[in-house]
């Protein structure tokens, strides 16, 4: 299991990928971001939840540094007792919600992830 | 270019419109927008619908050919323009576009959503569709993005949490004097910090609602809206922009791209500054956004709209720049295509003195769509005719 980010020619990396890169580079390879710790950007607890998520829903944008490069990512929490600035790693979840319980078609992306846990 | 003029604007009640469908709601607006602007349907050239998802919650698409018959309007060219929430603003632009290149003598432009036979986490699922993979299968909603940036603002730049509050409670009040809002019910401060968690740290009444409505404008060349009137409006400024698809790509959470970019294209275009503006209806879909807007279209400096607010400056009665003096989509609701409309209608009813309990002094307005979480934007401009 990988948190695929991407990196790109002028050096730029990505979460998630995308066909051009920040500075409309092309991409160069792809890095694995569960390897790495974040820190904390923001966090929410959701309570108005969709059909197939949990529900409270705890969220956060976290901050990778990837040899100086900044990444940032948006995931699930394990936990609502975090604060800003807290150091949190991914961990892989088989189902970060229930396929097919919302309106996007199941077949057309997938839905196991990583959520993030305080260090 | 010829000024484009808007001769004509209306708007239904919004709220929980219990039996009614998205053509019910498109033709009661465009029947009375048509009434309004006294212009027959056989004269209207150009036919819009803004529209995020009917497709989504009804089941009922082609909705611009079904208001076509239904206004007896054939053989209009007509056009659906989806840009999520802010698809008022765009079909605004496309409506001016089709004026402005000639294409259109009339065009008739009519915003609708119907979304409250959803339950709210179907509704909120509809609309949490518009992100990327990523996104989406982390369960995050249009709330929970708000949750984050609002808490990354009171954090970074020290705003008490009470201003946010203040927006919603703004808003709410000039709502009373909206007969068309969905609520019109004063809500105090206390109350607001006191409602349940929507999305931490924002609360229940820092939400739009979820609301079924339609919103109509009629615009035409400015020679020949002195064939049906003295008294019209001129857009005068106009613009729209994207900001990335994944919202915490964005390099500072806190600047929304796409709303300084069409904000600036749209002071361009009109030759005008946040200075020159009289009145304001920005996207207030969660209280957030009002802070977020208001520093992005200079009318406030980054990381302080939170104390112009603090000191009543954007009050209707008494400040220097009201904003949303229809309640905004906090108290007026927001069906989503209708919302960018609706402002618009706002808007000229101020410019034209038609807006009653809620008239403010005013030559100059400028109204901001937000689609997505900042994701595109649509700003413009509005002036009375002189
Ligand atoms: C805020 C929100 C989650 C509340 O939904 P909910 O918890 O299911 O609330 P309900 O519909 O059950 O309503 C409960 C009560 O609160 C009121 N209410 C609902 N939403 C409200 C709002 N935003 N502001 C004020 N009151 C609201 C209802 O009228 C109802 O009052 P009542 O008990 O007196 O009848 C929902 O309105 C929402 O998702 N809003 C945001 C919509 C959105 O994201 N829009 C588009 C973004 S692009």
């Amino acid at each position: 299991m990988t948190m695929d980010a991407t990196r790109y020619e002028d050096g730029s990396i990505s979460y998630p990928g995308h066909p051009r890169g920040p500075g409309g580079a092309n991409p160069a390879e792809t890095i694995d971001l569960s390897e790495y710790t974040a820190e904390v950007i923001t966090w929410t607890t959701s309570t108005a939840t969709p059909p197939g998520v949990r529900e409270p829903n705890h969220l956060a944008i976290v901050e990778f540094d990837v040899d100086g490069e900044s990444v940032r990512a948006i995931g699930q929490l394990t936990t609502g007792d975090v604060e800003t600035g807290d150091e949190v790693k991914p961990v892989h979840v088989d189902e970060l919600r229930e396929p097919g319980a919302g309106i996007r078609e199941p077949e057309s992306q997938d839905w196991d992830g990583y959520r993030f846990e305080p260090v | 270019m010829e000024r484009v003029a808007i001769i004509g604007a209306s708007m239904t009640q919004f709220g929980q419109r219990e039996g009614e469908w998205i053509t019910d709601l498109l033709a009661e607006a465009g029947i009375e927008c048509l009434g309004d602007a006294g212009v027959d349907a056989d004269d209207v050239e150009h036919l819009y619908v803004s529209n995020m998802a009917s497709g989504e919650f009804e089941g009922q698409t082609g909705v611009p050919n079904a208001l076509a018959h239904d206004l007896d309007a054939m053989p209009a060219y007509t056009q659906r323009i989806d840009q999520t929430s802010s698809s008022g603003g765009a079909g605004i632009y496309a409506a001016w576009q089709s004026v402005a290149s000639g294409a259109s003598d009339m065009t008739l432009l009519v915003g609708g959503e119907k979304m409250t036979h959803k339950t709210t986490g179907e509704a909120t699922d509809v609309i949490a569709s518009l992100t990327h993979r990523a996104e989406y299968k982390t369960g995050v909603t249009l709330p929970s993005f708000a949750g984050l940036t609002a808490r990354h603002y009171l954090e970074r730049f020290d705003a008490p949490r009470e201003s946010l509050a203040k927006v919603a409670s703004k808003n709410h009040k000039n709502g009373v004097d909206n007969p068309k809002a969905q609520f019109q019910k004063e809500v105090d401060v206390e109350t607001i910090l006191e409602s349940p968690i929507i999305a931490d740290p924002l609360r229940l009444y820092d939400f739009c609602p979820i609301t079924d409505g339609s919103a109509a404008l009629m615009l035409c060349p400015e020679s020949v809206a002195k064939e049906y009137t003295d008294e019209y409006v001129v857009i005068s400024g106009i613009d729209g922009a994207t900001d990335t698809h994944v919202v915490h790509e964005r390099e500072d959470p806190t600047i929304m791209g796409g709303v300084v970019e069409s904000g600036k294209g749209a002071y361009e275009m009109s030759d005008l500054g946040p200075d020159d503006i009289d009145v304001a209806e920005l996207h207030d879909m969660f209280t957030i956004l009002e802070f977020l807007q208001m520093e992005g279209l200079g009318f406030a400096e980054h990381g302080e709209a939170w104390k112009l607010v603090e000191e009543g400056y954007t009050e209707r009665d008494t400040g220097e720049l009201p904003i949303n003096t229809s309640g905004g989509l906090k108290s007026k609701g927001h069906p989503l295509g209708a919302s960018g409309v609706a402002q618009a209608v706002e808007i000229y009813e101020q410019l034209m003195g038609e807006a009653g309990p809620r008239q403010v002094e005013a030559e100059t307005g400028l109204c901001c769509n937000v689609g997505g979480f900042g994701n595109c934007v649509i700003t413009t401009i509005m002036e009375a005719a002189q």
